[in-house]
């Protein structure tokens, strides 16, 4: 995030889009509704009617992966409509005159046809978000795991520049996070190009600095990012180290998944518990888990925090950085003769940029939000207060693509996918935890109930969901969440394994799924009974 | 709130005391920046002043009766004494009427945050003479079958903090208040359970509820355990508002989580995750050994030596037989940053190649 979490109930103007912070992000959720009660407005634009369409003042039904369309149209309306800042792009940014230019024929007509919002809704969510004197960003995963990610985040960039609703307290693009600390893993460089730090690796100077700290000389070319690592597996890909993460279950096209994961030669999983992942692995080894591990991490909005053990390990757990640095020593490489995690993350912030001025005792509050480039930084709760890292903001001059599938006569209907409240990613750790199956207790398939009658199904009665990579049967559920034509269900349960449907295409810069838009038919399934639900 | 009294502009007398005070601040919030213990019952810092119970009543001099100092703001000459006979008599009485009104003062720590206020304001005031044979309010909601949250209102003492934390605090309305005196009641829309109400089981209702009579059943459950309770201060394990929460042990076991009143990104609330779903630590299929796949292709426990060698030899076999570059490693997004930086580090140290990611990209 660019503004902090403290700033959710400051600005005048809150744009949700692609995220259902209700249910994924509850407790900042509740920050924004303490904004709307004390007279924010809010605009909303998701293609299902989720908790936040409730509390909007405008809410835009768009069809699922037409983003860009409607945002180009906003800033359509508030180039023609004059709501531009013209000091701040003077002063902050490049590439404006191009840009109002391109977005000249992107008409709220014109996106009408795209996004099947009504052309006035569009009218009035840009003059809305125009007028703003501060108005904020929030997004989830519905911006980003799409074909064109980049270009809706980018899409997003521009309303923000040509209104300078950023670097002041209350505006700005913030990207909520979804998992306690996927920020921290590329703080860390777990990335195919940075360093520690967000350092690129293709930089001899960043390559030389990390031979002086760690004694290696670094390739400069990037690596391959994990999608095309389990593409290339079996062949250039022969082994594999995977922490924590149930793969199968949560990344798209399991067939394709479980095929790689399968097809190499040495496969080492970390993990809590046996998950269907760690079931393929070669040498599964126990990680110390939540409340049996001191270490770090850091939240959606940058601030670095502590985790603390207040149990001992379960059995011979032991810490995921004493796993990966005694397989390291058993095969002689150096650097990894750690005592705790301390010594780890006072490396860390050696050698990070964005971590220099932090060590292990200075994060004992978590008062600090990153960057804190050097001792005695305050650190930097608002980022882009007086420049943007790179110097000016750029406009870029997205086009509208369509998703990588659409819907045909085989295929009519849209499936996205998502999370729920009650449950978190794949259940490896609600679905173990008693009472949990009270509130949600299966998975079912959020149909609208014109469809339900339409397509022949019947409220909590089975289906079968079919995409062009597999089938799953999945219980139905009518619901005016979802709009005709579009169905929901969450990845979360392994009967339910959804992503068999899912991985119709990946955004060619970041190769990020289309977890959020594939086509699929429904078809009633006779015959077969629901199982009890265990409570 | 050193600099807060600093940059004050405005004085006032506070038990004798010449103090300072910012225009808006009320009289309690003064009093309590200057150490003055005043009592509180309907109180919660993070909620709109309400002024129910009376029990943090001052005397302002030119004011013919006490004034409740959680509703009265600090003016500027004003006269106040926090503590007299007659205050610490009126407290007294009015927590002996509260008292006589539940069913017991004593309860379980482990079913809230803020359960043992009343009872420690029993001790403070001497108040537990059961002078008064009062009637509560509230009936006991034990056909509410979910699993989190125990809806004892016969403690329910009707301060009106659970409705007021899930209107203001939460913003979802999920419950109200039903009748007046001895009929009140605090219930959901159509008096039935809180699954079918707008409750999302955040426990923000039962972590202020100052008597208990809103409990956490998930940590309750534990009250057999053995041992003294135990917090320490950590982050939620689940998504990335990054919650700091109070895991509460006894001994080696995890019996239950707070919220953390002054956790940075939270400032007291969390969701159903963060508050209720924290037993899967002490799960019984959680791994406690490492495996290895056996030469009859299943996965088999192994001793330390047996499967890191393996692991080892696995990736130094690859770097043999395919080059540096068939290794990739896949960091975690659950993990902390040690893990991440480590296995970053792994891979760079160990093959001299950037074959590394983490699960963000899906
Ligand atoms: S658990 Fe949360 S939503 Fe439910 S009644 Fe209590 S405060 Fe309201
Ligand atoms: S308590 Fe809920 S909102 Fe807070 S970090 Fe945990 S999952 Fe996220
Ligand atoms: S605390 Fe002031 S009236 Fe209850």
């Amino acid at each position: 995030m660019s503004n902090p979490l403290a700033d959710m109930d400051k600005p005048d103007v809150i744009f949700c889009i692609g995220t259902n912070m209700t249910e994924c992000h509850p407790v900042a959720a509740t920050r924004l509704k303490q904004a709307l009660a004390r007279g924010a407005k809010m605009i909303v634009a998701d293609p299902r009617h989720i908790g936040l369409a409730d509390l909007a003042d405008v809410y835009l039904p768009i069809r699922v992966g037409s983003d860009v369309a409607l945002l180009l149209a906003m800033a359509h309306v508030i180039v023609r409509d004059g709501l531009v800042d013209p000091v701040f792009i003077a002063a902050r940014t490049t590439g404006s005159e191009a840009f109002f230019e391109h977005v000249g024929k992107f008409t709220p007509e014109w996106a009408q046809t795209i996004t099947e919002v009504p052309a006035a809704d569009i009218e009035r969510a840009a003059r809305i978000y125009g007028e703003a004197d501060r108005g904020a960003i929030y997004y989830t995963l519905g911006i980003t795991e799409h074909i064109c990610g980049v270009d809706n985040v980018q899409s997003l960039c521009n309303l923000m520049l040509m209104t300078g609703n950023v670097g002041r307290e209350g505006t700005g693009i913030n990207p909520m996070r979804g998992q306690n600390n996927i920020q921290g893993a590329g703080d860390c460089g777990a990335l195919p190009n940075n360093y520690p730090g967000f350092q690129p690796v293709t930089d001899p100077a960043n390559q030389a600095k990390f031979e002086k700290a760690w004694g290696r000389k670094i390739d400069l070319e990037n690596g391959i990012t994990k999608v095309t690592a389990l593409n290339l597996a079996g062949d250039r890909i022969r082994a594999m180290l995977i922490d924590g993460e149930n793969t199968l279950l949560s990344d798209p096209d399991r067939k394709h998944c479980e095929h790689a994961l399968r097809s190499l030669d040495h496969l080492v999983v970390m993990d809590i518990f046996m998950t269907d992942t760690a079931e393929l692995a070669d040498v599964v080894l126990p990680a110390t888990a939540w409340a049996e591990t001191d270490g770090v991490c850091a939240n959606t909005e940058r601030r670095v925090q502590r985790l603390r053990a207040a149990v001992p390990p379960a059995g011979e757990a032991k810490p995921d950085w004493w796993l990966i640095s005694a397989i390291a020593k058993r095969m002689g490489i150096k650097g990894f003769d750690y005592a705790s995690a301390k010594d780890v993350f006072n490396e860390l912030c050696e050698v990070s940029t964005i971590y220099h001025g932090l060590n292990w005792d200075l994060i004992e509050d978590g008062a600090y939000h990153w960057p804190v480039p050097e001792k005695g930084h305050a650190g930097t709760p608002i980022l882009h207060q007086d420049k943007f890292k790179n110097g000016r903001g750029v406009f870029m001059r997205p086009q509208y693509r369509d998703p990588a599938e659409t819907i045909s006569e085989q295929f009519p209907i849209w499936l996205t996918t998502g999370r729920r409240l009650e449950s978190y990613h794949t259940r490896t750790q609600t679905g173990r935890s008693e009472g949990m199956d009270y509130l949600l207790p299966e998975e079912t398939l959020e149909v609208h109930p014109a469809d339900v009658d339409a397509w022949g199904l019947t409220d909590g009665g089975w289906c079968k969901l079919t995409s062009p990579r597999g089938s799953v049967e999945v219980k139905v559920q009518a619901t005016n969440r979802s709009p005709k034509g579009t169905v929901f269900a969450s990845f979360s349960f392994s009967d339910v394994p959804i992503n068999a449907l899912t991985g119709s295409g990946y955004d060619p810069i970041t190769e990020t799924a289309e977890l959020k838009v594939c086509v699929v038919k429904v078809e009633p399934c006779e015959g077969i009974i629901s199982p009890a639900p265990v409570i | 709130m050193i600099m807060k009294s600093s940059t004050a502009v405005a004085k006032m007398t506070l038990d004798g005391e010449e103090v300072g005070f910012t225009p808006g601040e009320t009289v309690y919030e003064v009093a309590e920046r200057h150490r003055r213990e005043i009592p509180t019952l309907c109180y919660d810092p993070r909620l709109e002043p309400f002024g129910g119970c009376r029990l943090c009543v001052v005397e302002l001099e030119g004011a013919r009766a006490p004034v409740a100092s959680c509703t009265t703001k600090a003016e500027p000459g004003m006269v106040i004494r926090t503590r007299t006979d007659a205050i610490d008599a009126h407290r007294r009485t009015l927590l002996e009427l509260v008292a006589s009104e539940n069913r017991e003062n004593d309860v379980d720590p482990l079913r809230g945050y803020a359960s043992q206020e009343l009872a420690t304001l029993l001790d403070r005031y001497d108040a537990r003479t059961g002078r008064f044979a009062g009637s509560h309010s509230g009936r006991t909601r034990d056909d509410d079958d979910n699993p989190f949250i125990l809806r004892d209102y016969d403690l329910c003492i009707s301060c009106y903090r659970c409705v007021r934390v899930c209107a203001e605090q939460q913003g979802d309305y999920a419950i109200s208040i039903k009748n007046r005196g001895f009929a009140t009641e605090i219930t959901t829309e159509f008096s039935g359970l809180l699954r079918g109400s707008a409750c999302v089981f955040c426990g923000q209702c039962v972590q202020t509820c100052p008597t208990g009579a809103l409990a956490d059943r998930k940590a309750l459950a534990n009250a057999e355990v053995p041992g003294k309770i135990e917090k320490t201060r950590t982050i939620c394990p689940y998504c990335g508002v990054g919650c700091s929460v109070d895991v509460m042990t006894k001994g080696e076991r995890v019996v239950g989580v707070q919220p953390a009143m002054d956790g940075p990104a939270n400032e007291g609330a969390l969701c159903v995750k963060g508050q209720f779903a924290f037993d899967f630590v002490h799960h019984h299929e959680r791994l406690v050994k490492p495996w290895v796949r056996g030469e009859d292709g299943r996965l088999r426990e192994a001793s330390w030596d047996e499967a890191l060698d393996r692991a080892a030899q696995g990736f130094l076999k690859a770097v043999a037989e395919h080059g540096r570059y068939s290794v990739y490693g896949i960091a975690s997004g659950r993990a902390p940053h040690e893990a991440a930086y480590t296995m970053q580090k792994f891979i760079r140290m160990g093959f001299g190649t950037n074959q590394i990611d983490n699960c963000s990209r899906a």
